[in-house]
């Protein structure tokens, strides 16, 4: 392991100025359970460590009047999910930080680190970089074994899934995310924060290399009915093949606002308006979720060996959309 | 009395008072509570990290090594070059540069500072597709050729067989050993003389991956399959899979002096390892000290002392006999330290309309990586009456195969099984049925199956559950019964067990022997207490070290025969010299006098009596010391059992996810001598066969030639939450308990991947071939099976 500077500011002000100019130079430490394993593998090798969990205000989670959460991105996943007024405010988020991972990880890993983890791409873990090119340059996806790698937005250079299981039902809930930088703070939609890389340096999200995630803001959800679908293949610890997180506003048995996010499909979580479209002004029947669903995966492709991969993601889609209006 | 005259035999049901008991492990509350010691475990001062430098390429011969830049890292105390320039690497990941340094940070820095320059070469991979374009079958023959062209039935096969020896030559030494092995396997005398005067000649080098064996013909399958009324055709197989130990493989090996080696190793054969360094590093094995208290698991992938192993003590030597651990990370112990061959094949198989068998056909082919792939036997346990098969040997640089519980088996039995249940199903019958029309071609063991599968039949419910195929749910969401059968034989190695009865009244019993975690150490103690008439906490046992008397490596299922068969005699040994020393104070003949309850007293009189404790008290000064072996006097073990399985699946037809309901396991192990350890081999095979079904398979790359998940996040196993409702059956008493113990950790494993994928193909109504049962396959075989029936 290259040797490596710690550093561990009490405040969160002091980060940015800890943090480098360019990616891979300086890591932000939280839980851990993803940034130990690329640094044993090589896979990350930077020069100084920023150690944020000794920041105490990053830890919190406020309940706002108006049913709106704010959650600090140092609170474990564990944590989240013995909260009882989440599962009250967002039963779809406590489920799903309750669902990640195994015990032992969720009792370690932050919020904020599930939204930075980096990809599963196991090209990218054994060494062949974020965009898995052979010496040559050449993508090893395509012609590789990519029986997990996107169905959607995989047009190139990245082939690789964003892994947070989390993410997707924030985006469904409208979250946005609060980032420090030299400049102060400032704040996004969820679903803008996620990007697709084009080169090597790039990463898989909005942050320049010297901010860092802050909070998580959810707004209400009172009145959404919301509901999630994973399809994986064992009851815990194993990553799935596609999920589907779905938010729906209902007017009586008529959808008026749907949003629909997939995870595991795409280099991003996959916001699909087309689904959404497709439910809007219509009741919610097995015939109208299986109309979204179909239209959610209708510009996936299959790389060769990830053709089931679209199949889940719209049966993900269809269950969670029957889960959420409580037909199923 | 002569010590052949002596009785040893095993307690009779009434005077058991621990054997068959369902007894805790001895050593649960220590691994329970992190105590055990693994080989992990072992961190003795001054320790050095071992590390290596592992080829990228599959294929490759390497170039040069340059390792002038670890060296001068300040930390960095040996570098030993493992496969110098020249060397050709076989499978990626091998091990090329040996590296110890004071920290394991240090010692990965280093590895890193090695530039060794390869010259890669083309990597082969491809065991799935089906071979074509085989070599000729023309080359010199090896034993299992010859083996598999006799047929006990067919007395033209022994002509045909000399004419082959004749025409093509061997390409093995006919040894005395050999002849003797022939011939008490039948081989025809006329074949053993063609063998004698056979040419030796070298095997052709080809560059075809493909190694054709000799066709096996038995009975006239052409003539059988035009009187079969029902044929049944199918493609099954599964992949390499690896054995995954929780700890894994590895050593810590200090020079104690220049002539004297210590080693901790992760090892199921304490006995035999020495030996092993002496080849490597002409160490007298005397002077090698093995130990071992616990091992995280082996499987069958532990027997050798491995190549990281002798590294680890050749940079000992060089860093001055300084302990250096070498223990794999789990990507090393993923791509390199244990494969189970895949096994595929394309099955015909035919039946009269009653179910009644009567024609095989096969063509199997698979990978053991550079190696052979030990040719698994089908068709499995039922022994169809004409049969044609054919076996192709695929060499590829996936890396080296390994014994895996019960070699050969579980994939002979997926390939059989599945073909009997589609021919079931195209019967219209009931699996159970059709196996039990059948059973009479299992040959000896034929009652113990048809008992085993009502057991398992009523404790799963299969009566009133089954349903025939496409009658499974109208629902998403299907579910189904499979059924299998497998054997094992699991006959008792050899055994040593010195056992000294001290005049203090203790006990102690010191064996070579190792517990894999089956609870060896339990039963060896159940054992010794029962046999002594004493509590098992009187007991001091000794093992896991190889300056105890040897006992066999723990493979094939033999520890639990050989192990228990020496301590049995060793301890009715030690009570005869005990009886001769008190009889006279008891007034009695030594032969009148037993053992019971902690005491010594004169059979059918319990009144005249003596203490264990004043017995061992009149020993005076000497203590009895006594080796029990195995093999020895008496009948104290057998080999060959049965063993029947079945699973209850449930399928989401939507997305092809297999959910296990419950598995049943009902097995036959002679006389069973710990319960609950029994019940847990069972139990943990089920495991073990689940994730192998539904999770395990070694992905490779074709493009870097490399594993692309020796992860535990992309090779998955089992949770608990996946296992669903486990049962297990042992078969006891009349029958079987006459038979003595017979090896365990084998059977039981067999028959998970044929029970499963029978279930999932009659929930969904068709095959899905291939292991692992993954969403693409079933929705795959879901596509084909709806394409097959719009045809």
């Amino acid at each position: 392991m290259q040797p490596f500077e710690y550093t561990s500011p009490k405040t969160k002000e002091q980060v940015p100025a800890l943090l480098g100019n360019s990616w891979g130079e300086v890591e932000i430490l939280a839980g851990g359970t993803d940034l130990l394993s690329l640094m044993k593998d090589y896979v990350t090798t930077p020069r100084r460590l920023v150690n944020i969990k000794g920041i105490q205000d990053l830890h919190a989670v406020n309940f706002n009047p108006d049913g709106s959460v704010r959650i600090g991105a140092l609170k474990t996943l564990a944590e989240l999910a013995e909260t009882p007024e989440l599962q009250k405010s967002h039963p779809m988020l406590a489920h799903a930080v309750g669902d990640a991972a195994s015990p032992q990880i969720r009792n370690q890993a932050t919020l904020g680190g599930n939204l930075c983890q980096r990809p599963r791409c196991w090209y990218f873990r054994t060494g062949y970089g974020l965009l898995a090119k052979d010496k040559d340059g050449k993508s090893l996806v395509p012609n590789g074994d990519n029986r997990y790698h996107a169905i959607l937005g995989n047009e190139g250079p990245a082939y690789f899934v964003s892994p947070s299981t989390v993410a997707p039902v924030l985006i469904a809930y409208q979250a946005k995310v609060r980032i420090l930088g030299p400049q102060g703070i400032r704040e996004l939609p969820l679903e803008k924060f996620f990007l697709v890389p084009r080169a090597e340096q790039e990463r898989e999200h909005d942050l320049q290399p010297n901010e860092v995630v802050i909070e998580v803001v959810v707004p209400p959800a009172r009145q959404v009915h919301a509901a999630a679908y994973e399809v994986r293949q064992k009851e815990a610890f194993d990553w799935p093949y596609a999920t589907a997180a779905v938010a729906l506003t209902m007017n009586g048995n008529t959808v008026s606002n749907a949003r629909v996010v997939l995870g595991h499909v795409a280099p991003i979580p996959w916001l699909s308006p087309e689904a959404a479209q497709a439910l809007t002004g219509k009741p919610l029947t097995p015939a109208t979720a299986d109309q979204a669903a179909q239209a959610a995966v209708a510009k996936a492709k299959s790389m060769g060996r990830n053709a089931q991969k679209i199949q889940l993601a719209r049966v993900a889609v269809k269950r969670a959309i029957l889960k959420a209006g409580g037909v199923a | 009395m002569a010590d052949n005259e002596r009785d040893y035999s095993w307690p009779a049901p009434e005077k058991r008072s621990l054997i068959g008991k369902r007894l805790n492990r001895v050593d649960g509350p220590l691994k329970a509570a992190g105590k055990a010691k693994y080989t992990y475990d072992v961190h003795p001062p001054g320790m050095l990290f071992g590390k290596g430098v592992r080829s990228p390429y599959a294929h490759a011969k390497v170039a040069s090594i340059d390792t002038s830049a670890a060296e001068k890292m300040p930390g960095v105390k040996a570098i030993h070059i493992i496969q110098g320039p020249g060397s050709e690497i076989q499978w990626a990941g091998d091990y090329v540069v040996e590296v110890a340094a004071v920290d394991e940070p240090t010692a990965r820095d280093a590895v890193r500072a090695i530039k060794v320059e390869y010259q890669p070469l083309p990597h082969f991979l491809d065991d799935f597709t089906e071979p074509k374009n085989l070599p000729e079958d023309n080359g010199p023959l090896s034993p299992r050729d010859i083996f598999n062209m006799l047929d006990d039935d067919d007395p033209e096969s022994t002509k045909r067989a000399v004419s082959a020896i004749q025409q093509r030559g061997i390409k093995f030494q006919v040894t005395p050993q050999l002849v003797e092995r022939m011939k008490s396997n039948e081989v025809p005398e006329e074949v053993i003389k063609a063998l004698q005067s056979a040419p030796m000649k070298e095997e052709q080098k080809t560059d075809s991956p493909y190694q054709k064996e000799a066709e096996t013909v038995k009975g006239d399958p052409d003539a059988a399959f035009k009187q079969a009324e029902v044929i049944s055709e199918g493609v099954y197989g599964c992949p390499v899979i690896t054995h995954c130990c929780m700890e894994s493989h590895g050593s810590i090996a200090e020079w104690t002096d220049d002539n004297h080696l210590m080693v901790h190793i992760s090892t199921q054969n304490i006995s035999a390892s020495a030996p092993q360094y002496f080849q490597a590093l002409s160490i007298p094995a005397g002077n090698v000290h093995i130990h071992q208290d616990h091992i995280g698991g082996g499987f069958g992938s532990k027997f050798g002392v491995d190549r990281w192993d002798i590294a680890a003590a050749n940079a000992s030597k060089k860093a001055g006999g300084k302990p250096v651990r070498h223990m794999l990370e789990r990507d090393a112990e993923l791509e390199m330290a244990g494969s189970r061959p895949s096994f595929y094949g394309r099955v015909k198989v035919g039946a009269k309309k009653d179910g009644t068998l009567v024609a095989w056909e096969s063509h199997t082919w698979g990978t053991g990586g550079p190696g052979s792939a030990g040719a698994p036997q089908v068709p499995y346990v039922v022994n169809v009456p004409a049969i044609r098969r054919q076996y192709v040997n695929v060499r590829t640089h996936t890396g080296p195969a390994r014994a895996w519980r019960a070699p050969s088996h579980p994939q002979a039995c997926l390939i059989t099984m599945g073909a009997l249940e589609d021919l079931a199903a195209k019967l219209q019958m009931d699996p159970v049925d059709f196996l039990l029309k059948n059973i009479e071609l299992t040959g000896t063991r034929a009652n113990v199956y048809s008992e085993e599968l009502k057991i398992a039949s009523e404790l799963m419910g299969w009566k009133q559950k089954w349903r025939p195929r496409g009658q499974n749910g109208s629902g998403p969401v299907k579910r189904g019964l499979g059924v299998s059968i497998h054997t094992w034989g699991g006959r008792g190695h050899s055994s040593d067990c010195a056992l000294t009865l001290h005049p203090d009244s203790s006990v102690d019993i010191k064996m070579g022997t190792q517990d894999l975690g089956t609870g060896t150490r339990t039963a060896i103690l159940m054992v010794a207490a029962d046999s002594l008439g004493i509590p098992m906490e009187q007991i001091q046992l000794n093992i896991g070290d190889n300056q105890y008397p040897p006992s066999g490596p723990s493979g094939g299922s033999t520890t639990i025969g050989g192990v228990s068969a020496s301590t049995r005699r060793a301890s009715v040994d030690a009570l005869h010299a005990l009886f001769e020393k008190i009889a006279p104070a008891l007034g009695a003949q030594p032969g009148d006098l037993e053992a019971a309850n902690g005491k010594i007293q004169v059979k059918g009189n319990p009144a005249k009596s003596m203490s264990w404790k004043n017995a061992c008290a009149r020993l005076g000064a000497q203590p009895i010391q006594v080796v029990g072996k195995n093999p020895g006097p008496g009948n104290l073990i057998d080999s060959g059992v049965g063993g029947a399985m079945m699973a209850d699946v449930s399928v989401d037809t939507e997305t092809g996810i297999v959910k296990m309901n419950k598995m049943v396991c009902v097995q036959d192990c002679g006389l069973v001598i710990s319960m609950k350890t029994a019940e847990s081999q069972c139990y943990g095979a089920m495991i073990m066969g689940i994730a192998s079904t539904l999770y395990e398979e070694k992905i490779m790359d074709p493009q870097t030639g490399r594993m692309v998940n020796p992860t535990m996040d992309f090779y998955r196993l089992a949770g608990i939450g996946d296992v669903g409702d486990l049962v297990v059956h042992m078969m006891t008493g009349k029958g079987y308990d006459e038979r003595g113990p017979i090896g365990l950790g084998e059977p039981p494993t067999v028959s998970p991947m044929a029970s499963i994928s029978n279930a999932v193909a009659n929930a969904i109504g068709v095959r899905v071939p291939f292991m692992p049962i993954t969403p693409d396959r079933v929705l795959a075989a879901l596509n084909q099976g709806a394409n097959h029936a719009a045809v």
